[in-house]
């Protein structure tokens, strides 16, 4: 029978890996599109409050980040631990809100500048001072569709 | 001499592999995939100086929320005295204010409003106010959870009508039917500036 007759000494059959790239590529590729690269370097330290009455926030070029927590802890030397704003990339207050409101409404589409929305990134242990100033600012600023950003319970 | 055809060297790709794994790698790392989510909330219009007095709000028809440095709730309710509650019974307290089912002479008054279709007109609650107050020592996140349980008032009424009505709840209604419970249920809660209590 020398159909099952072995031939020398059996190899174990090469795994083919030509297709592996590809199969990467493609993993890749879904990675680029459904990434968002973080705009700002975060310079406090912040963990949102959870709620039930939550919405998605849809279109994320229309949201405008104001962040308000506890300075980091590099900062926390220079700047104390009480809660602090920041805007963009830098620490900021109160009194700069409206300026940062305005760039950034002009950064806007003309038809867009209606639906501008600002998102509070607001630390659970924040007191109630320094949203209700922010709050006031951006009324005087006409920014008044305001999202308090939250995790879903 | 070339003895016929010369092969071209093919180009080693064993490594695209790799490379391409480096790639994937720091895409995976710098990528965040967390939707954004939060609470929507309407701010009112700049404090006008010229206007003199505020609009005057009959006693039935507010409800007044108060969150102290304490982080303690205090409702106080048109002529009534206030009450202490907790964050768990605000939900209800403020879904009664606002639906006034039994049409209570010392709830929200009712008036006759027209609405779209299939409301037409009905008699609504629609002068009533929920004010929240707050101290500038009170925690965000008891503001935050009180904000949530008012939001959440509205939004369970306005499911509970989309049920009756449309028999279905709210989230599965289309947006002429969003919009008719919206209005049939208007949110209509204002956030006073916050005044400083007991401070020393």
């Amino acid at each position: 029978m020398s159909k099952f007759q072995k031939k020398g000494k059996a190899e174990m059959p090469e795994l083919n890996t030509s297709s592996l790239p590809d199969l990467i590529f493609s993993i890749l590729f879904f990675f680029m599109i459904v990434t968002s690269m973080r705009e700002v370097e975060l310079k406090v330290e912040f963990k949102t409050p959870s709620g039930t009455e939550l919405e998605k926030l849809e279109r994320k070029s229309l949201v405008s980040n104001i962040y308000i927590g506890r300075p980091t802890r590099e900062y926390r030397a220079k700047l104390g631990s009480q809660s602090r704003i920041q805007l963009n990339d830098k620490f900021a207050e109160v009194a700069n809100i409206r300026e940062y409101v305005q760039d950034e409404r002009e950064s806007l589409a003309e038809r867009d500048k209606p639906l501008m929305k600002i998102s509070i990134k607001g630390d659970k242990d924040t007191a109630m001072g320094i949203i209700t100033d922010v709050k006031m600012e951006l009324r005087k600023a006409w920014a008044l569709s305001v999202v308090y950003s939250a995790a879903q319970r | 001499m070339a003895k016929g055809n010369r092969k071209v060297p093919g180009i080693n790709a064993s490594s695209t592999a790799d490379i391409s794994f480096i790639l994937l790698i720091f895409f995976l790392v710098t990528t965040s995939m967390d939707t954004d989510r939060g609470l929507h909330v309407r701010l009112p219009n700049p404090p006008d100086e010229t206007q003199q007095d505020p609009p005057k709000i009959r006693k039935r028809n507010s409800l007044i929320v108060n969150v102290n440095m304490n982080n303690q709730i205090l409702v106080t309710q048109g002529d009534k005295e206030p009450v202490e509650v907790v964050l768990s019974e605000l939900r209800a307290i403020a879904k009664e204010f606002i639906a006034n089912p039994e049409d209570r002479v010392d709830y929200p008054e009712k008036h006759a409003v027209e609405l779209p279709a299939p409301f037409g007109v009905q008699m609504i609650t629609d002068k009533h106010v929920i004010s929240l107050q707050t101290d500038r020592a009170t925690n965000y996140d008891t503001y935050f959870q009180v904000e949530n349980e008012l939001y959440g008032a509205y939004n369970e009424l306005r499911d509970e009508l989309a049920r009756k009505t449309f028999g279905h709840p709210f989230a599965e209604c289309n947006e002429d039917q969003q919009l008719a419970c919206r209005l049939y249920y208007k949110c209509m809660i204002s956030e006073a500036e916050p005044r400083t209590y007991n401070q020393h």
